[in-house]
This record gives structure tokens, C-alpha cells and sequence, in this order.
């Protein structure tokens, strides 16, 4: 994927301490990245040391998104993220002076209910972290995990759990799939201006669980994708949103697409093609075209739920449709994400992200 | 209009010929004003301040937990719980010194604290950026800055040593606080990785304490024992309230008693105007204008007067606040614009009452009274009868009140009552009085000076009544204030037997500092005083366990108490209740009382009963030994300690130096003995002064009327003079007759005064405070009364009588030839 | 019944209003009834009285001590109500008016003066001789110094009414009296309290001040020989009118 969730946690940390009413901080974080480690094209990645945190690098997240159908065919979507930022450069210091924030959210998604949940917590005393060997990343009570606790099992068996005041999941996770390094071996550029971040995926995880959804228990399977990126330069100030699909295929294989929309230039388009096997392709924004089908009024807002999706080099071309329209997250920064499906030239279904509306 | 205006202008110009008359009127109202607004000033200072202080956590409540055992507790727990999945957020709190000052400082954590908490919703333009990374941030409110006498962004360092983060005030912070992140206080107070608090947030409804988590480290801290500030320290504010009310009915007595006088000395001009053509309608406009005018100058002389009482008291009030129920007050006044208009419609509505009788009858005025002097008399044998009537009112009001009424109101009412009935009854007995004189007199001239004394009586009736109301409320006032004196200092030695308190933060932190005291040559006894919390019949209820000494045995005072008391307690199966839970559970000597603790039930014997005043809980005093034995897990972190007065000082030093925070709290209780007792004799200086003030006022009133009189006099004393009795005489008569009606009313004042003194005791304070305030009797405070009176009246007269002694003959024998 | 008893200036029994001319009198009481409520039960002071005055003119009503003249001088003044009977006074049925228009009624057309207690005692005498002009907005200060000079009290302006002699003081009440240029001056033994020259001094200069603004004059006295003075006497007793 992208920038899109450089500027997400910008935005969202800085919202959410000003609804927390200290105030609207994080002024600096515009442009000035000084101090933190930078994003360099020549570096390896290397695991499982890449599975945890990143602390000398500003921005961090591990996401999992689902979709899932219960036994009687009917679908769910499920999302798990944990993000972190640091507040300050400078060596990770022990206890509450520690300078990383953490932020939690989670979401499950049917036709007609859309719950979610947010929980923030400071580093430096447990109460949230990511740990790359065995790997488990944490926020209260919520679990990104290895099932497996022997060091060589990396990210082959994990479980996925997380709850809100009316629900609550837990996921199997397992694949025997490698991981994808997007861009240039996990060197992911992010604009024409040279901002870039390491961004790998694990989108071949078959997924088995329960959802609990306001007291009715639902058993669960299908596939999910998880991502990982961390960085330390923002996005341009002009970006103002993105839209940023994964889609599977029913062919096996998967995709990513995404458009940083700009208020002054072209938006700022990228992708990978993964093959069935693993084997990634980066796609050229020019090979890509996303059109907005039609529309839906939201909590106040306009929002694009239905689009039509192109790759022309791959001959894909596709009109997505979302499985609830309302997904919408009103977190402390509210934005649209949920699970689609898609026809055309291909088949399938996905996750679709928007922000900025 | 213009009707009115002249009306105005003529009533108005009475005043200029009576300045004396004017003086009192306007000295009474703005006393009344001055002692009520700055008392409630004072109160609403420290509801205010407790407002914030209580919302700190939580508004309605917000449920916290805390340690079981008390002090503090491990930062892990709290971890734990966030990820079992409660959703609380972690709090630190101490104090910590600077400069002379102590500050209660709070740490949180800004991302987990709930919304509903007060600072949740503190704006910081600074943003919350800068309190959560280097250098943070102390958040204080605008009046603790001022109390730490530095500007925002400075970086005071406290008694430790350690540097504060820049501070920046903002209006709505809690006053008395230091809000910093909970890793800053966490450093400040040298408490790395400990908590004394976990707020639960309720919006994610945690049910019950997470045993399963934390074991039986924590506890959900009760609502009604979190720091109820409001509750706590109400019969404090009564106190001030009472105080406050008392002296504006005081005050309302001298408007009363001058503005009757001024309307009876207006009475020919009243009825000159209404016969010229005045109509009632205007003239009753104008008198209401009058009284208006003189209640906003009186009412802002008051207001002013009021702000200064409350802003000269505040500091001390403030600390005694703190030392005696840890509550902080901002120590510096600021007022809104309700305090002001409700102070001066207390002074409108003062006047109105103290004048509507005068009112009343200016409009019902009989204009032809003039001319017709028997209507006049008619009239005011009627008016004796009414007042028969009305004393009876009062007196059925009051004995309503005592029999029927439960409330403070009804405490009031009863008072008010028992005042009012007896004023009017002053001039029916002094008419008794005179008229046993007049029938057993023998002597000619002793008849006729009883029978003369008779004739004064109506024209001097509302001087003496200023006079009984006085001197009565000399005797209740005084009565109470010593009585209340006496039994607060007596409390207060007992409360405060020991020289030093001090709290430990943790239990460990307890048993090193007892360690380190017993070396200590100077530390006389150590004396635990741990504190079991239970529940009685519902209501919470302290159990405090006391190690028998002879500090107890010779300070403790006991209401009541069996043979032997404290060998039972030591013994076990006794204990001593409170006054307040003795009254509650309806508890004697000898009773047995169930005790739930930590395992069965203790039955106990109620071997004493012991004042606590001031308390709203309940007390047990048990041995403590038993404490212990009944509840093993209770916190082991309070102490008395008895030590020689002249190394306090050097002992707490010496404590604070040695274990810095692992003492969370230390009083000099001396110290604090010293200053709650100064703050009540300053209250009671207010009191006497307005005393004094009474007095002196109703002086002022016996000296106008009888000036008022002494023109009459002269025409009733020359037939007299005439057939023989010498000016000297005379005048040694008159002066006689005055003494004589001051001594009468001085001996009504007596019993009505300790009629309302055991009102104030032993029914508004038990209404107000659940207790009851021992009535004290002073007979020497009598005496003095007494001659008080027979001196105000011989001050009052001398002017006239000197000016009687005085008159040329031929002054006297102008009555023969044009007087009628 | 009683109109046979009485023997007055205009007819007597008549009930038909008086119109609003300069034939018609100023003063007109027709069947005017007043009984007061005693302890030794009611006391009828008034049973019916007939009177009329015309501008201009003088009349003295005599009576004992108690017959009720200074009843009937009040209810003329509408300083108390009347039980039954009618007063007229320059047109307007004094007994129909409310308090408040009988107040208006006293200030803008009668002047009143009383045997004692008549001044204000926190004003000074001018503002005493001042105040009814003044609440009756007809406040003239060529006429209030033209009174001062004629009553004598030219150097006395400044004193209060305790400084004076009692028979200043009743200057002073004439001088208030008349401030007004009042239609009707009501005395009531306006020289009750005072020494025989000094009273026969007052009323000279009452009577005076009554010739020279026009206005009618009703005068309460015992007394014979003041009574004389005035142009006509009447004398109450028994409750109604009769010739002395």
C-alpha cells in the first residue's frame, strides 16, 4: 500500500489529542522528520526482526483486514490495526516517558451492522507493543500473535482478536505462502517528491474463527490480508486523501492499488500485482485508472462506494460494490473502510479505505 | 412625580435634623449585609473550589480503584487490567512543597482518561504535545500560580529538589493542584512505577472489581468515602452560616429599632403632609423610594464591609480547611455578580422587613390624629394590645418549631420567634412592674414617680425593646461562643492530643519510619492510628484502633463512659462509640453492638461515648490489638506521635529529610491546634465586636427617645417642680426612672438570652450538625451584661438629664403660661 | 325633619347639585351624617347638616367641646368619610372622591390650619410655608415673599419650626396655607394655643390674607369674640346647625 496511512495516523493522532482537549499538537509533523531514521532505497529487509517495532522510524502500523462468509454463505468483514507513532526522535527511553503512542482499531462489518472500536495507550510500560520473535503486537486486550511460540514459525500461524462495547472476534490465521515486498524489494515510493516508506504484505491467509456480534455468535472462514509499513516522512501537505484498495481474486491472485489525491497536481497512483504464488509486480500509476461509479451520503459526507477498477496492462477492469455502505469508522479521525466485492473482468472481493471526505 | 419628589425630599430631610437616627439605621443595615455576604462569600469560595476539586475525577461520581490495604500500588496492576481488557487510566497522587506551601500534585495519563473527568476537558492552546513530551508541562489553576508567586512557564523546584515542568495556568483547573503527566509525578515524587488511583471509565461499564486480575490488591473505592469535600465540610460552612445569619437578624433588629424610632419621630410631619394633601399612594412611593436608597447605600457599605471580613478570614479559613479535612480552597476571593446582587437584595429585603410595620401603618395613618389626642391614645392602647397578640404569635411560631419542626428552619424560626414574642411583652411586663410600684408605693413623690414612669412607658417602649433584643442576644451570643469556645478547644485537644500525625505511603514505608522513631530520643510515644473501613446499618463507619496510653486515658473525653472504660477496651469486646453513630444506632452504655469484619461478626460492648464533633461518619474506638485480629489486611500506615513540644519542628525535618515520599502526608498538629483556634476566635472577634456594635446602637436609640421625650418632660415636671421638689431631684428622678427601666429590661434579657442560647445549642446545632453543643452557663458574663446595660442607660441620659438639671426657671414657668 | 331647625344662608333641603356658576356657592354640605363607634356604643356627632359658603366669604363655627365642629371641619377637608350626605366644594361632590382625589383636592384648593402640630419639623420655615405650593406644583416665589413680608417672618426664613414661638409657628401654618391661593381656608381653633393678643394678631392676619386672594374662610372656635370677627357664625349642636 501507500503514503495513505502515513498521513492517516498523522491526521488521527492529531485529532484525537485535540478532542482530548490539551489541544490540536503535532503541528510539526508536516514536514520535519529530523531526528528519526530515514527511508533509504539500498536497505535489506530482514526477519523476523522486521515483524516488530521500528522505534527509531516516526510511523508504524500492522493491519489485517478479512473477508469472511459463515456457513450459510452470508459475508463479514473483520479489521485489526495497531498503530504507533513517536512523539520525539532520540533513543527509546523505558516507562512513561517512552515516546511512542499506540492506537487500536477494530471493526466488523456485515450487510446491514458496521461496529468498531478505538483504544489508544502509551509505550514504555506494556500496556500495548509489538514483540518480532515470537511476534505478537498488543493494545489492551486486543492480540496480533503467532500462534506457534518456536522462533522459526515467523507469521505462518497467527490469531487475531479484538472487541468493542458490542462485539468481539477471534481469528485463526495460517498460510504457507512468503511474504511481498512492495516497490523496489520493500522500498515503497510514495510521491513523485521522493517520500518512500518499507512496506511488505502477507495477503494469502486463510482465516477461521467467531465473531460476536451484539451477543449472537457467528463461526467464520475465509481470507485475509495483513500489512505492514513504517516510515518517518510524511506526506505532502497538498495530499488531503486516499483510496486504497486489496483485492483477491478468485484466480489466486491478489492486488494492491492506491491514489493519494492531490488539491493542487494529478493524484499520486501505485500498485502490485501478486501473483498466485507470491511473486510480486509493482504497477505504474499510468497503468491504472479508478473511476467513481456512485455515491453515498454519510455522516454528513459524500462518499464514492462503488468504483470502477482498471489495470489496463493486466486487462483487469472491474466495478467493485461495498458489502455496507455505512462502514464507517467515527473514531476520534472518522474514515470509510470496509469490505467489497467485485465483477467484471474478474471476480472477487476485497477491502476499500477512503479518507479525506 | 413632582408630589413625590417633595415628599421625598421632605421625609429625606429628617434625617438631617436626626444623623444619629440616620447613622444606626444605616449601620445596622450594612453590618446585617456586611456579616451575611462575607460569610456566604466564604462559602461559596469553598463550594467552589470543592466543585472543581470534585470533578477532578469524574462528575456524579466516576468510580475509581484503589488499594486495598491503602498508599500505593505497583504500575503493573494497572497494566495488567488494561490488558484483561478494563478500560481504566492511571493516576499518582501527592504533595509536594514549595516554598512554604504544600501542593497537592496529581499525575495522569492523558489518553485513557475518561471524558467525563474535569481533566479530560481542560484546553491547553499549548496542546497536549507539550505535556506529553519534553519539558511538559504543570497545569495549575490562575489563583495556584499566584500562590506560587511564579509566571506561566517558570520551573519552581520543590522541597526535594526536584524541577517542576514549565507551568501554565488555565481558568478551569482545580485550584490547590499540580497536573503533570503520570510519568513527571511518577519522578517527582519519587514514586517510579507506582499508582494511587485507576479511574474506571464508565461509558465502557466495568461491573465489578476484577478479582480475577489483580487479586485482592484493589478495591472500588465507595463513592461516599471518596473525598465528598462538599459533605465533609458542611458543618463547618453551618458554622459560618449560622454566624452569618444570627448577625444579620442582629442587624435587622437595629434597622427595626431605628426605623420605628424615625417613623414615630416623623409621625407629626406624616400626618402634616397627608392633612396639606399628600395622598397615601404617594406617600407610601416616597417611603419606599427612602428605604430603597438607604438599602443600596447601606447594602454596597455592607457588600464592601463584606468583601473585606471574607477577604481578611479566606486565608485562614482556607487553611483550616485543609488542616482539618484536607480540603483545598483557592486562597484568593473572586466573586461573580450573583454574590453581589444577592448581597444587596439581601440588604433590600433586610430593610423591608425591618420597616413593612412602618410601613403599614404609615398608610393606614388616622390623618385626624392630630386633632384628636384621645384617638391617638385609643390607638395606642390598641397597638399594646395587638403587640399582646402578635408576642403571642411569636411564641405559638416558636413552640410550633420545637414541637413539630426537624429542620435548621425550624431551629430558626423557633429563635426568631422566641424574639420576637418577647420584644413585645418588654412594655406590658415594665408596665406591670411599674404598676406594683405605683400600688405599694407610700410616699407621694414615690407614687407619682412610679405613675409618672407609667405615663413614659409608651414613648420609650421601642428604645427598650432595641435594648432587650441587645442585651438578650449578648447573653444567647455570648453564651453560645463560649460554650462553643470552650467545647471546640476541649475537642480539639483531644482530636489533636498528639504533637505530630503523620501517613506513610506504604505499609513497609510504616514499619521502616516506626523503626526509625523508636531511636529517636525525642519521640515520647508512638501511637498507631489505623482505620478499619466498615459499613454499620448501611452507613459507613470508621473503626480506629488505638494503642492504649496515658495520652488517651488523660486527654480522651468522654460524654459518658463505664467503669474502668479503657481496661475493657484493652481487654477486648468493649469499644467506644461516637456521639453522632451512638445517637444513629441508638446505642448505650452497656449495649452490645455487632461489628461486620473481615471474617464473622465482633459483638462489642459500648463501654463510652465520646464527642466527635464535627464529624459526619461514625466512629468505633477500639483496642488495637483487636483491630488487627479482626481485620488483619487493615492499612498500617497512620500515626500519632507524642514528642516534646520544643523538638517538633526539628523532628519533622528530620522525618522529611530521612524518607522524603515514603511519607505521603505529616501535620504539625500544634501547629494546627494554633491556627484552627485562631481562625475561631477570629470569628468570635467578629462576633463580640458586633456585640458591641448592638449595644452601642441601642444607646443611640434609648438617647433619641428620650431627647424626643425630654420636651414633653418638661411640661409633665414643672407642676411638679411648682409644688416643691427641687430641679435636682428632679433629675436625680429621672435618672432613677431610666436606671430603673435599663435594670427591668436587663432582667428580662437575662432568661430570654439563655432561652436563646440553648435554642442555638441544643436545637439548631443538633439540626445542623447531629450533635449537641453541652450548654455552658457564665453567671460572671451575666454580671457584666447587667452593668452593661445600667451603663448604656446612663450614658443615654445624660444628656438629657443634664440638660433637664439645667432648665432656667423661667423655662419651666413658660409651661403655666402658654403650654395648652 | 331637622331642615326646619336650621337657619341658614341659602335655602335649606335642597338636593338639586349646585351648577357650575359664580351665583352658585363654594361650599355647599347638604344632610351631612356622621356617627362614631365608642366603647359606650355609637355617638351620632353629625345628623344631618345643611351648609353653604360663598367665595369670598367668612363664616365661624361654634360649638362645645365635642359637639363635633372639627368632625365637620375634617369631612369638609376629605380627612375622613362621611356616612351620608353630600359636600360640594367648587363643583365637585368631595364625598364621591377617592382618597388619593381628595388628597389632590386638599393640596390644589383648600389651605388647612390646625390648633397645633401644623409644621413640618426637619424643614425650615420657608420650606414649611414652600411645601403645599410646592407638591401642588404652584410654587410662586413673588407670593411666597410677599406672604413672608406680610406675616412678619421675613428674618425667621431659616429657622426650624422648634425655634420659633408658638405664635410664629402659626404664622408660618397661614403662610403655607396660603402659598396655594387656596379657594377655602379651614381652621381649626387656630388660636387655641395662644395668648389673646398674640391669637387676635393671627387671625388679623389671616383675615387679611382672606381679602386680599378672595378666598373663603371656615373657622372652628369657642370663642365668641374671634367669632365676631368673620362675616357670618354658626353654631353646631346636638349634631345639626342652628344661629348662635
Amino acid at each position: 500500500m501507500s503514503a495513505r496511512r502515513l498521513l492517516f495516523i498523522t491526521a488521527v493522532l492529531a485529532l484525537c489529542t485535540h478532542t482530548m482537549a490539551f489541544a490540536d499538537g503535532f503541528a510539526g509533523l508536516g514536514g520535519d522528520a529530523r531526528g528519526f531514521a530515514e527511508v533509504a532505497p539500498e536497505k535489506r529487509l530482514v526477519f523476523p526482526e522486521d515483524f516488530g517495532a521500528h522505534p527509531s522510524f516516526r510511523i508504524e502500523w500492522w493491519y489485517l483486514t478479512a473477508n469472511l462468509k459463515d456457513a450459510s454463505g452470508v459475508s463479514y468483514g473483520v479489521q485489526w490495526t495497531l498503530f504507533r507513532q513517536a512523539r520525539e526522535p532520540g533513543p527509546e527511553r523505558k516507562g512513561w516517558t517512552n515516546q511512542n503512542v499506540w492506537m487500536g482499531h477494530a471493526a466488523v462489518t456485515s450487510a446491514n451492522e458496521h461496529l468498531f472500536s478505538e483504544t489508544l495507550a502509551r509505550g514504555g510500560v506494556g500496556q500495548a507493543g509489538v514483540s518480532a520473535e515470537p511476534f505478537r503486537a498488543w493494545i489492551d486486550d486486543w492480540r496480533f500473535a503467532a500462534l506457534d511460540d518456536s522462533p522459526s514459525a515467523g507469521l505462518s500461524r497467527l490469531r487475531v482478536s479484538a472487541n468493542g462495547s458490542n462485539f468481539r472476534y477471534t481469528l485463526d490465521l495460517t498460510t504457507d505462502k512468503p511474504l511481498v515486498l512492495h516497490g523496489k524489494d520493500g522500498f515503497s515510493r510514495k510521491s513523485d517528491r521522493g517520500q518512500a516508506s518499507y512496506y511488505y504484505s502477507q495477503p494469502f491467509f486463510t482465516a477461521e474463527g467467531v465473531l460476536v456480534i451484539g451477543g449472537r455468535e457467528v463461526k467464520v472462514s475465509g481470507q485475509a490480508w495483513m500489512d505492514r509499513e513504517w516510515s518517518s516522512q510524511p506526506l505532502a501537505p497538498d495530499q488531503k486523501g486516499w483510496d486504497w484498495f486489496s483485492l483477491h481474486l478468485s484466480s489466486g491472485e491478489k492486488v494492491m492499488l492506491f491514489r493519494l489525491r492531490s488539491e493542487t497536481a494529478r493524484g499520486f497512483c501505485a500498485g502490485t500485482w501478486i501473483a498466485a504464488d507470491g511473486a510480486p509486480q509493482p504497477l505504474e500509476g499510468n497503468d491504472i485508472a479508478l473511476t467513481t461509479l456512485s455515491e453515498t451520503n454519510l455522516a454528513g459526507r459524500t462518499l464514492p462506494t462503488t468504483w470502477k477498477v482498471q489495470v489496463k496492462s493486466r486487462g483487469l477492469e472491474i466495478e467493485t460494490a461495498p458489502l455496507n455502505a455505512n462502514s464507517w469508522m467515527a473514531t476520534r479521525f472518522p474514515y470509510w473502510e470496509g469490505p467489497v466485492s467485485f465483477s467484471g473482468s474478474h471476480q472477487g472481493e476485497g477491502y476499500l479505505e477512503m479518507t479525506g471526505y | 412625580m413632582r408630589q413625590a419628589l417633595w415628599t421625598l425630599a421632605t421625609l429625606v430631610s429628617h434625617w438631617r435634623r436626626h444623623p444619629a437616627n440616620l447613622a444606626t439605621l444605616l449601620i445596622g443595615l450594612a453590618i446585617a449585609t456586611a456579616l451575611w455576604s462575607g460569610v456566604q462569600a466564604l462559602n461559596e469560595q469553598a463550594r467552589k473550589s470543592y466543585d472543581r476539586a470534585a470533578a477532578v475525577f469524574g462528575t456524579g461520581g466516576a468510580r475509581s480503584l484503589v488499594s486495598t490495604r491503602g498508599g500505593l500500588f505497583p504500575q503493573d496492576l494497572y497494566v495488567r487490567l488494561r490488558l484483561a481488557g478494563w478500560k481504566v487510566s492511571p493516576v499518582l497522587e501527592g504533595t509536594v512543597r514549595i516554598g512554604a506551601n504544600s501542593f497537592r500534585l496529581i499525575g495522569v495519563e492523558p489518553l485513557t482518561l475518561p471524558h467525563e473527568t474535569q481533566l479530560a476537558r481542560i484546553r491547553d492552546d499549548s496542546g497536549i504535545d507539550s505535556f506529553l513530551k519534553s519539558p511538559w508541562r504543570t497545569i495549575v489553576s490562575p489563583e495556584t500560580l499566584l500562590d506560587l508567586g511564579e509566571a506561566d512557564g517558570a520551573t519552581p523546584v520543590t522541597a526535594s529538589g526536584q524541577r517542576l515542568p514549565p507551568l501554565k495556568a488555565l481558568a478551569n483547573a482545580p485550584p490547590g493542584l499540580l497536573i503533570v503527566d503520570i510519568g513527571v509525578a511518577q519522578v517527582l515524587l519519587e514514586r517510579p512505577e507506582r499508582l494511587s488511583r485507576l479511574i474506571m471509565n464508565e461509558r465502557l461499564g466495568a461491573a465489578a472489581p476484577p478479582l480475577a486480575v489483580t487479586g485482592d490488591a484493589l478495591r472500588l473505592a465507595e463513592p461516599e468515602e471518596e473525598q465528598d469535600l462538599a459533605r465533609l465540610t458542611d458543618s463547618f460552612h453551618l458554622n459560618l452560616t449560622a454566624f452569618g445569619l444570627l448577625a444579620y437578624l442582629v442587624g435587622l433588629f437595629i434597622v427595626h429599632a431605628s426605623f420605628g424610632l424615625a417613623f414615630e419621630q416623623r409621625l407629626p410631619m406624616v400626618r402634616n403632609m397627608r392633612a396639606v394633601g399628600v395622598s397615601a399612594r404617594t406617600l407610601i412611593a416616597a417611603m419606599f423610594c427612602e428605604l430603597s436608597m438607604l438599602a443600596l447605600i447601606a447594602g454596597s457599605a455592607g457588600m464592601a464591609c463584606g468583601y473585606l471580613i471574607a477577604a481578611a478570614l479566606l486565608p485562614d479559613v482556607a487553611a483550616s480547611l485543609e488542616g482539618l479535612y484536607g480540603a483545598q480552597v483557592a486562597g484568593r476571593l473572586a466573586l461573580d455578580a450573583t454574590w453581589w446582587i444577592a448581597g444587596l437584595g439581601m440588604a433590600a429585603l433586610g430593610a423591608l422587613a425591618a420597616a413593612a410595620g412602618g410601613l403599614f401603618k404609615a398608610f393606614h395613618l388616622p390623618v385626624l390624629s392630630v386633632a384628636q389626642p384621645f384617638a391617638w391614645r385609643e390607638a395606642q392602647q390598641k397597638h399594646m394590645r395587638r403587640q399582646a397578640v402578635f408576642a403571642g404569635f411569636g411564641f405559638a411560631a416558636s413552640l410550633a418549631a420545637l414541637l413539630y419542626g426537624k429542620s435548621l428552619y425550624a431551629g430558626f424560626i423557633l429563635i426568631a420567634g422566641v424574639l420576637l414574642g418577647a420584644a413585645p411583652l418588654l412594655p406590658l411586663a415594665l408596665a406591670g412592674a411599674l404598676w406594683l410600684g405605683e400600688k405599694s408605693a407610700t410616699g407621694t413623690v414615690t407614687r407619682w414617680f412610679w405613675a409618672d414612669s407609667r405615663q413614659q412607658l409608651p414613648g420609650l417602649s421601642l428604645a427598650l425593646m432595641a435594648l432587650l433584643l441587645a442585651l438578650a442576644t449578648n447573653v444567647g451570643v455570648g453564651t453560645m461562643v463560649e460554650g462553643f469556645r470552650k467545647t471546640f478547644t476541649q475537642w480539639l485537644d483531644q482530636r489533636l492530643a498528639a504533637e505530630v500525625y503523620f501517613e506513610a505511603a506504604s505499609d513497609p514505608d510504616a514499619r521502616r519510619i516506626e523503626a526509625w522513631l523508636e531511636k529517636r530520643p525525642e519521640v515520647e510515644a508512638i501511637l498507631p492510628v489505623w482505620k478499619a473501613k466498615i459499613r454499620l446499618e448501611g452507613r459507613p463507619v470508621d473503626v480506629i484502633g488505638l494503642r492504649p496510653h496515658e495520652t488517651y486515658r488523660a486527654h480522651f473525653p468522654m460524654l459518658s463512659a463505664a467503669e474502668a472504660a479503657w481496661d475493657s477496651v484493652r481487654r477486648g469486646g468493649a469499644v467506644l462509640v461516637s456521639e453522632q453513630l451512638a445517637q444513629r444506632l441508638h446505642l448505650e452504655l452497656g449495649a452490645m453492638v455487632d461489628i461486620p469484619t473481615s471474617g464473622d461478626h465482633w459483638r462489642a460492648e459500648v463501654v463510652g461515648v465520646y464527642p466527635d464533633y464535627g464529624n459526619p461518619k461514625g466512629q468505633l474506638r477500639v483496642d488495637l490489638d483487636s483491630l488487627v485480629q479482626h481485620w488483619p489486611d487493615v492499612q498500617r500506615t497512620s500515626y500519632s506521635l507524642r514528642v516534646a513540644p520544643n523538638a517538633v519542628s526539628g523532628l519533622i525535618g528530620a522525618l522529611q529529610a530521612e524518607f522524603g515520599p515514603k511519607i505521603a502526608r505529616i501535620i504539625d498538629q500544634a501547629a494546627l491546634k494554633k491556627l484552627s483556634t485562631s481562625i475561631f476566635e477570629r470569628t468570635f472577634a467578629v462576633t463580640a465586636a458586633l456585640n458591641t456594635l448592638t449595644l452601642l446602637v441601642s444607646a443611640i436609640a434609648l438617647l433619641a427617645s428620650l431627647l424626643t421625650l425630654s420636651n414633653l418632660r418638661l411640661a409633665q415636671l414643672a407642676p411638679v417642680w411648682a409644688v416643691g421638689v427641687t430641679r435636682r431631684r428632679l433629675s436625680e428622678l429621672e435618672l432613677l426612672r431610666i436606671l430603673f427601666f435599663a435594670a427591668a429590661t436587663a432582667a428580662l434579657a437575662l432568661p430570654l438570652g439563655l432561652v436563646l442560647a440553648w435554642c442555638l445549642v441544643a436545637v439548631v446545632n443538633v439540626q445542623a450538625f447531629g450533635w449537641r453543643l453541652p450548654f455552658y452557663v457564665f453567671p460572671g458574663q451575666w454580671a457584666q451584661i447587667f452593668a452593661l446595660a445600667l451603663l448604656t442607660a446612663l450614658v443615654a441620659s445624660i444628656a438629657p438629664i443634664v440638660r433637664l438639671a439645667r432648665t432656667a426657671p423661667a423655662d419651666l414657668l413658660k409651661v403655666f403660661a402658654n403650654e395648652r | 325633619m331637622h331642615h326646619e331647625s336650621l337657619n341658614l344662608i341659602i335655602q335649606p333641603g335642597t338636593k338639586a347639585p349646585p351648577a357650575c356658576t359664580a351665583l352658585s356657592p363654594l361650599l355647599r354640605v347638604v344632610g351631612l351624617k356622621k356617627t362614631y363607634a365608642t366603647p359606650q356604643g355609637p355617638l351620632a356627632v353629625l345628623k344631618g347638616v345643611d351648609l353653604s359658603l360663598n367665595a369670598g366669604s367668612s363664616l365661624a363655627l361654634m360649638g362645645e367641646s365635642g359637639s363635633g365642629k372639627s368632625t365637620l371641619l375634617h369631612l369638609i377637608a376629605g380627612l375622613d368619610e362621611a356616612d351620608d350626605g353630600e359636600i360640594w366644594l367648587n363643583g365637585v361632590l368631595v364625598t364621591a372622591l377617592s382618597d388619593f382625589e381628595r388628597a389632590a383636592l386638599r393640596r390644589e384648593t383648600l389651605g388647612v390650619v390646625f390648633q397645633q402640630f401644623n409644621l413640618i419639623p426637619s424643614l425650615t420655615t420657608g420650606d414649611n410655608i414652600a411645601f403645599q405650593a410646592r407638591i401642588a406644583g404652584r410654587f410662586d416665589p413673588a407670593w411666597q415673599d410677599e406672604l413672608i413680608c406680610r406675616l412678619g417672618l421675613k428674618n425667621l426664613t431659616d429657622r426650624y419650626p422648634e425655634q420659633l414661638s408658638v405664635g410664629q409657628q402659626q404664622r408660618v401654618a397661614i403662610g403655607r396655607a396660603f402659598a396655594t391661593r387656596p379657594r377655602l381656608l379651614l381652621a381649626d381653633e387656630p388660636t387655641g394655643n395662644l395668648d389673646e393678643a398674640s391669637g387676635d394678631d393671627v387671625l388679623q392676619l389671616a383675615l387679611e390674607l382672606v381679602a386680599a386672594t378672595g378666598c373663603a374662610f371656615l373657622m372652628v372656635t369657642h370663642s365668641a369674640r374671634l367669632a365676631a370677627k368673620l362675616e357670618q357664625q354658626v353654631h353646631l349642636s346636638s349634631g345639626v346647625l342652628a344661629k348662635p
